[in-house]
């Protein structure tokens, strides 16, 4: 197996792993966890792409890609953790009090 | 009129309202309505230049393909622009009633419509599969934060449900677009479409994506986050969520179906998606007709009428596509007609209990009349645009000789009649007037405009239509 397949297999591994975990487990935070191992797998999966020819240098547009995938992962992630922390200290925001007529 | 960068500016208008928004926090609303109209003159000014010259193109920063990101804007493009602006105008001055100004939710919710927004027409005007991930990321977030502007425990989890469910799907999709590109190496939509063949690449490219827009379009059976989060989400987010940002993962579907997937892979897998699509409108339906708070009601009426629009890939073909665009801009209109009536209706009378609202049509006349008017395009009754909508795709239906399509539409009419009467039945009980309410006429006059629109696009076909043409698929 060349080396660029082995990456792009066990990144194909690390998102099946982390989506059946993200389906399987009922806790927040296991959910969390798992679509970021996920996205990891995607991105592995990209890199490994990127290699071209044996010798050549690597396509640059899968790295774009890829960083551009962990800006939006992490966002989404820094949103998750937001609301599970809202949610957890029961925070209320109160806008039903704040409506007009 | 060609000079003007009118793609850019309709991205870029919504873009500096909300960014403005966050540092001017008292007068977000004021620039939330500049920046709305803002947009709305940029979109008829793509939908101008599109009738005109036809499909237009952008390279944004000169960067040339296949490096550099196109702006595109086709007939199908313009036309859902432009019904998003004006829909989109409606839901801002809506938002300027409902919300207290200077209000935390007000100063909240203003800025993160405008990012919606933003991500949404740069949705629309994209023509690569990586661009179309990242603003349907965008729209999706903003989506999210505006449902947990609620505050309470019950808009965060829902919104945090809605989050899970969107990453998964988005995730699915990027996997399908990597496939994509290590088999062919490029991205933008017209290129991958001339060099896709049929493979088993192609098929798992197809099935992640396809699978991923569906748990975020939401497809039945993966609808399970969208009702709690249309109903628990604040009166003017539902209006917009429903009627506009929902659309935005079935659009993303269509889009790569037309310039990718439709032509290799034949019509099983369109099949496939129809067969999900009809089950979402049977489904939807009853379970609309069944409930007991009318915000839940419109959320489930709105499954069942995307359902309908999942009908276009079976029946794929010019007429067709034409019904689907047209049933996408006129259930905006009725959506979120029907949810800033129901929106009113609960704050008068403090619950939206469908069961509870006897005698109330005779105290808030023109809600009621909104959501009739409304109701009347969501069941596809002439003169609507529901009615041309569905005419259109149950006649594709007959010419293919598929009526059971052509069934599906007309049993989700009856049902959409059904459930919609329900409400209407109570409220003209007569009953005795017992106190005066305070009563917000604005609100009403926002919804009944929603609500006329969606008739006239039933009167006006033509115009709209034409637009749909340009770029459509023969």
């Amino acid at each position: 197996m060349p080396p660029w397949l082995a990456y792009a297999a066990s990144g194909v591994s690390l998102f099946a792993v982390g989506m059946s975990a993200l389906v399987l487990h009922g806790e927040v935070m296991r959910k969390i966890l798992a679509a970021n191992v996920s996205a990891s797998g995607v991105f592995l999966v990209l890199v490994a792409l990127a290699r071209r020819a044996p010798k050549g240098p690597p396509d640059p547009v899968p790295h774009a890609l890829v960083l551009t995938g962990i800006v939006v992962s992490v966002s989404a992630t820094a949103l998750a953790l937001a609301l599970v922390r809202q949610l957890r200290h029961g925070a209320q925001l109160g806008p039903s009090d704040e409506r007009r007529r | 009129m060609r000079g003007v960068p009118w793609l850019e500016l309709t991205i870029l208008a919504p873009l500096c309202g909300a960014l403005l928004g966050l540092v001017l926090q008292r007068a977000v609303a004021v620039l939330a309505l500049v920046s709305s109209l803002s947009t709305a003159v940029a979109s008829a000014g793509v939908a101008v230049l599109v009738a005109r010259h036809g499909t237009i193109r952008r390279s944004v920063g000169a960067w040339e393909l296949p490096l550099g990101i196109q702006l595109r804007a086709d007939g199908l493009a313009a036309l859902v622009l432009v019904a998003f602006a004006v829909v989109g105008v409606f839901i801002t001055a809506y938002a300027m009633v409902h919300f207290e100004p200077g209000s935390r939710a007000a100063r909240s919710f203003f800025p993160l419509w405008l990012f919606a927004w933003t991500g949404l027409d740069a949705l629309l005007l994209s023509s690569d599969v990586f661009n179309l991930y990242v603003t349907l990321e965008l729209t999706t977030l903003t989506s999210v934060g505006l449902v947990a502007t609620g505050g309470d425990p019950a808009a965060l989890s829902s919104a945090l449900r809605y989050l899970l469910f969107a990453m998964a799907g988005s995730l699915l999709y990027l996997l399908g677009v990597a496939l994509l590109y290590g088999a062919h190496g490029v991205l933008d939509l017209d290129l991958l479409g001339a060099v896709v063949t049929r493979g088993p690449v192609t098929w798992g490219a197809l099935a992640l994506i396809t699978c991923g827009l569906a748990l975020k379009a939401p497809l039945f059976p993966l609808h399970g986050w969208l009702p709690a989060a249309y109903a628990s989400a604040p009166v003017p987010v539902s209006a917009l969520l429903s009627g506009v940002v929902g659309k935005c993962s079935l659009y993303v579907l269509v889009r790569i179906w037309l310039g990718v997937f439709g032509v290799p892979l034949g019509r099983a897998p369109a099949v496939l998606i129809g067969v999900l699509g009809a089950a979402g409108v049977l489904w939807a339906s009853i379970v609309a007709c069944r409930q007991q708070r009318l915000k839940l009601l419109v959320a489930y009426s709105s499954i069942a009428q995307l359902g309908t629009i999942f009908l276009v890939f079976p029946l794929m073909g010019r007429a067709a596509f034409a019904g689907g665009a047209y049933l996408v801009i006129s259930h905006a209109c009725a959506a979120a007609a029907m949810f800033i009536a129901a929106g009113t209706i609960e704050q008068v009378v403090g619950h939206d209990e469908i069961d509870r609202l006897d005698g109330l049509a005779h105290r808030l006349p023109l809600t009621f009349v909104a959501f009739a008017l409304a109701g009347v395009s969501a069941m596809g009754m002439p003169p609507s645009g529901g009615f041309v909508a569905k005419w259109l795709l149950v006649r594709t239906a007959f010419e293919l000789h598929e009526w059971w399509w052509a069934a599906v539409i007309l049993i989700g009419g009856l049902l959409s009649a059904a459930y919609v009467f329900r409400v209407l039945r109570g409220a003209f009980v007569p009953a005795p007037i017992t106190e005066t309410i305070r009563r917000s006429r604005a609100s009403d006059l926002l919804a009944l405009g929603l609500a006329l629109l969606a008739l006239a696009l039933g009167l006006a076909p033509d115009l709209p239509l034409a637009l749909a043409a340009q770029g459509a698929p023969s």
